[in-house]
């Protein structure tokens, strides 16, 4: 992966009704990434979408396209598409026609248009369906549609909008593998819009986690899965424990009343800090060889593991484990110094 | 119970006054006085050619002009916050509460060669200009009564088009006149198909707009089948004939704008 940055994005501001959306967001995307854009409804993730899009123009800072300034630029001018989260299809045309739209706009010859539109709908698996009404389509044949109809204009950026959140699981699974396999055998930039933590660790290259209109962390889905800068991502990114502790010296935390080791530095001495855990990186011992020792308050079958709850000092401990434990049982808790990631107190 | 007996009034009520005053029209149109088969009604239609044709002509204007007008204004509405919407409806619905010949009277007065227009000019020492008794004068009361019934029916269709279809239409590079031509006006086809009927039949066959505010200049073959029946010259059998030929002429109309709007649409009438 080279490292030219396609879109950046410079202090961005955007208010609504007095309410700030973005505030004072940057980001740059590097070319030929499938970058996600991830955080609760309300975060901003789509108003930066609809920046980069042309849809909105923000209140203050610079919106940068191959190095060009684009802040002002209207949508139709461009050479970025977008599939839009209801698809956004056009009802009066007819399937081949709504993929054709972009090109006709842009009065290629017909031939041109033709091969070019046969060919993407090959791509979206849909090259039976040319002459087909659009509202004859099930939800994610018109996806597919809506994918095409902005693929086939070749932009250089696709953005979508939350696109498989209307599909149902089964789908969704197989759109997710879909379009990784699009972007890559188009070698395109994808920026993608989702609430959904496994859409986006599964497709991404880059993730970017969203909270309030500020960027809380960008990484790899490894990066933002193990090492989640803030109590926030931990949460967000995948079931955790999050408790307050006390960061006694280097390499030595104190939480549940405990005092435990763990590979993390350079917080100043006794400074109030919050404690990440993973619901599967707590091992389950008998009680007398547990660190910690709680009584299992519910159990209950996931599938490939057990969720486990063990109420410890007053707090409820998530834990995911092979081994079935009973209601009511006393259970012991051990926890790796790899295990413990310690992060700054969040302020509210 | 079958549903069709729910409609049953309404059945009875469409026979009773649609259907049999219908046969009655063709009936009274294709005899004469002493009730025996006649062609001579409809023949005699030529003669007031130019009438139809200035009826037609007229109609046809005032309806451009509703929906030029009604148009832009009815996707202003669409794109308001519904709570807002209601409100700007209500405004422009409100004149259409006021009973329509004390709307007409009041054009009446403003046009008047004493009228407060002329006498505005003539403080400049302009004028006075003949406003009134003028086709100008006709149109300009056709599309102020007949606006409204434009704007609702284009409105409807309108509040319906999802705004990302036309962000999708841009983003694939539209300009604003592209978004019209390509999205807007194809899917608001419905609404422009109703309003054009809704505008164009009553104005085609107005007596009222075009006798207080055309005087004898744009007579139109409202006045004259009005003159058939309530007139000096009392003649029902010409009446039936005229009013069958512009019911011909109006459907003829209709069906060609339907055919037109059918190219672009599914939607039919």
């Amino acid at each position: 992966m080279d490292n030219n940055i396609i879109v950046s994005l410079k202090d961005i501001v955007v208010d609504f009704d007095e309410e700030t959306i973005l505030n004072g967001l940057s980001l740059d995307i590097h070319d030929k990434e499938f970058v996600t854009l991830l955080g609760p409804s309300g975060c901003g993730k789509t108003t930066t979408l609809r920046i980069i899009g042309g849809f909105l123009s923000p209140k203050s800072g610079n919106v940068f396209f191959d190095g060009k300034e684009i802040t002002h630029l209207p949508p139709y001018k461009r050479l970025v598409n977008t599939v839009f989260q209801k698809y956004a299809l056009f009802s009066h045309l007819n399937v081949f026609e709504n993929v054709a739209f972009g090109l006709r706009l842009q009065k290629l010859p017909d031939r041109e248009i033709k091969s070019r539109v046969l060919e993407m709908l090959e791509i979206v698996g849909l090259r039976d369906f040319a002459r087909r009404d659009t509202t004859t389509l099930s939800g994610g044949q018109q996806q597919r549609v809506a994918i095409a109809r902005a693929l086939v204009n070749h932009p250089k950026v696709l953005l979508l909008d939350e696109p498989l959140g209307a599909l149902d699981l089964k789908l969704r699974k197989e759109m997710q593998t879909e379009l990784k396999r699009i972007q890559q055998a188009l070698d395109i930039t994808f920026i993608y819009v989702t609430h959904d933590q496994e859409e986006a660790l599964t497709m991404s290259d880059t993730v970017v986690v969203m909270k309030g209109g500020v960027i809380q962390q960008i990484g790899t889905p490894q990066d933002i899965y193990n090492e989640p800068v803030n109590a926030f991502v931990a949460d967000f990114i995948g079931e955790s424990n999050i408790l307050d502790g006390i960061m006694v010296r280097d390499f030595l935390v104190e939480f549940s009343g405990v005092q435990f080791s763990c590979v993390d530095k350079g917080f100043a001495p006794n400074e109030l800090v919050n404690v990440v855990i993973r619901p599967e990186d707590i091992e389950v011992v008998p009680a007398i060889q547990g660190r910690l020792s709680g009584v299992v308050k519910s159990v209950v079958f996931k599938g490939v593991h057990y969720e486990i709850i063990v109420e410890q000092g007053g707090f409820d401990w998530i834990i995911h484990s092979t081994q079935k434990q009973n209601v009511g049982e006393l259970i012991g808790l051990n926890i790796g110094p790899e295990e413990i990631h310690i992060m700054k107190r969040m302020r509210d | 119970m079958s549903k069709k007996y729910i409609s049953t009034p309404y059945i009875i009520w469409m026979l009773l006054f649609i259907f049999a005053p219908l046969c009655l029209v063709v009936y009274f149109a294709f005899t004469d006085k002493n009730g025996s088969f006649t062609i001579e009604n409809i023949s005699r239609l030529s003669q007031y050619s130019t009438v139809f044709m200035r009826s037609i002509v007229l109609a046809a204007v005032a309806t451009i002009f509703c929906l030029i007008f009604a148009y832009p204004v009815s996707y202003f509405l669409s794109r308001l916050r519904a709570s807002r919407r209601k409100i700007m409806l209500m405004i422009i619905i409100l004149p259409m509460w006021m009973n329509f010949l004390l709307r007409t009277y009041a054009w009446m007065n403003l046009l008047e060669k004493n009228g407060l227009i002329n006498k505005f000019f003539g403080l400049f020492g302009l004028g006075p200009f003949d406003l009134i008794y003028t086709n100008g004068a006709v149109i300009l009361g056709m599309v102020y009564n007949y606006l409204p019934f434009m704007i609702m029916p284009l409105y409807s269709t309108m509040v319906k088009i999802d705004h990302s279809l036309i962000e999708a239409a841009q983003d694939l590079g539209a300009n604003t006149y592209n978004v019209l031509a390509k999205v807007l006006l194809p899917l608001s086809m419905p609404g422009i198909t109703t309003g054009i009927t809704m505008v164009f039949v009553p104005s085609c066959s107005t007596f009222i707009i075009s006798k207080m505010l055309g005087g004898d200049t744009a007579f139109m073959i409202g006045d004259l089948i009005e003159l058939q029946f309530l007139g000096n010259d009392y003649n029902p059998h010409l009446g039936s004939a005229m009013s069958l030929v512009l019911m011909v002429l109006v459907l003829l109309c209709m069906s060609i704008t339907n055919g037109f709007a059918d190219e672009d649409t599914e939607v039919s009438f």
